[in-house]
C-alpha cells in the first residue's frame, strides 16, 4: 500500500500550531505584565500565598518528562522500541505525577479561600482577585494541555507498540514529543512569573 | 514523498547534559528568587527562563538541526510576539 507521505510537511504544520499556542499563552502572560505594573503592591501580596515548593517540584518533574520525550525520538531513530515504550511510559507517568501535585496544590489553595469569586478575594482588594484569576486561567489551561499532552503521547506509544510507528515512519511521535516539549516549555514561564518573582 | 537525508539523531549523552544544565538552571533561578537581590531579580529570572526555553528549543525540539525554513519561521513568530509586548507597554507605561 502507497499512502501519501509528507514528514516535512507534517512537522511543519505542528510548528505553525505550536506558534498558535505560544500566542495563546503569550496573550495570558502580557495580560499577567500589564496587571502586574498596574497592581504591583496586591500581586506581591497575593504571591506570597504561592507553594513555591509544589512549582519547584512540578518544574523538575515537567523538565524530566521533557527529556524521557526527547529521549523516545532519539531511540526510535535507532530502532530501540523497548526503550521508547518505557520512555514514553516514563513521561506520561511525570503527566500524571505533575497533576496530582496541581490537585493538591489547588485544594490547599481552595480550602484557604483563594478561589475566583470566593467571599475572601471579594472582600480583598482588585488586584489579589485579578491576580488569583489570573492564575486559574493561565495554570488551569496549562494544565488541560498536560492532560491532551499525556493521552496523545499514551495514543502514540500504543502505535509504536503495535508497530505502526517505527523507525522508518515516526512523524507521529516527533510531533507529539513536540507538542509534550511546548507545555514545559510554558510552564518555564509561568513558574518564574507566579511563584518566584513576586 | 521523499524521505529527507539521514535525520540527525540526538545522542543520550547529550539530551542528559541538557537535562542537568536544565536542573540546575532551575535551582539557580529559585536560588535567586529566594535572596532577594532587589529589582533586578525579575528580570535575572526571566533571563534565566529564557536560557532554559532556549535549551529545550535547541535541542528537545531539533531545532538547532532543522532547516532555515522552520528556523525564520520561529524568529517570525518571537518576533511578532516581543512586538506585542513591546507596544502594549509603550501603551500601558506612557500613557
Amino acid at each position: 500500500m502507497s499512502r501519501h507521505r509528507d514528514d516535512t510537511g507534517a512537522k511543519l504544520g505542528m510548528w505553525l500550531f505550536l506558534f498558535t499556542e505560544l500566542f495563546l499563552f503569550g496573550g495570558l502572560f502580557l495580560l499577567y505584565a500589564v496587571y502586574l505594573s498596574r497592581y504591583p503592591r496586591e500581586f506581591a501580596a497575593a504571591g506570597r500565598e504561592m507553594h513555591v515548593v509544589f512549582g519547584t517540584a512540578n518544574t523538575a518533574i515537567l523538565i524530566t518528562s521533557s527529556m524521557l520525550a526527547a529521549t523516545a525520538v532519539s531511540a526510535i531513530q535507532r530502532d530501540e522500541r523497548r526503550r521508547v515504550l518505557w520512555s514514553l511510559g516514563g513521561t506520561v507517568l511525570c503527566a500524571a505525577i505533575f497533576l496530582f501535585n496541581k490537585y493538591l496544590e489547588w485544594s490547599a489553595e481552595i480550602s484557604h479561600g483563594f478561589y475566583p469569586n470566593s467571599p475572601r478575594l471579594a472582600a480583598g482588594p482588585p488586584g489579589e482577585s485579578v491576580f488569583f484569576s489570573l492564575y486559574y486561567l493561565t495554570v488551569g489551561l496549562h494544565g488541560l494541555h498536560v492532560l491532551i499532552g499525556g493521552t496523545l503521547l499514551i495514543w502514540v506509544a500504543v502505535r509504536v507498540r503495535r508497530g505502526v510507528v517505527h523507525s522508518g515512519d515516526y512523524v507521529l511521535l516527533e510531533n507529539g514529543a513536540l507538542y509534550w516539549h511546548l507545555v514545559d516549555l510554558i510552564w518555564i514561564f509561568i513558574f518564574p512569573l507566579y511563584y518566584l518573582i513576586l | 514523498m521523499t524521505h529527507e537525508q539521514t535525520p540527525h539523531i540526538l545522542s543520550y549523552g547529550k539530551l542528559t547534559l541538557v537535562w542537568l544544565t536544565l536542573l540546575a538552571l532551575t535551582a539557580l533561578t529559585v536560588w535567586v528568587a529566594h535572596h532577594n537581590v532587589g529589582i533586578g531579580h525579575v528580570w535575572g529570572s526571566l533571563a534565566i527562563a529564557c536560557l532554559k526555553s532556549g535549551l529545550v528549543i535547541a535541542f528537545f525540539m531539533h531545532m538547532k538541526y532543522e532547516g532555515r525554513l522552520l528556523r525564520w519561521l520561529l524568529f517570525t513568530a518571537l518576533a511578532i510576539l516581543a512586538i506585542f509586548i513591546g507596544f502594549t507597554f509603550f501603551d500601558v507605561l506612557y500613557r
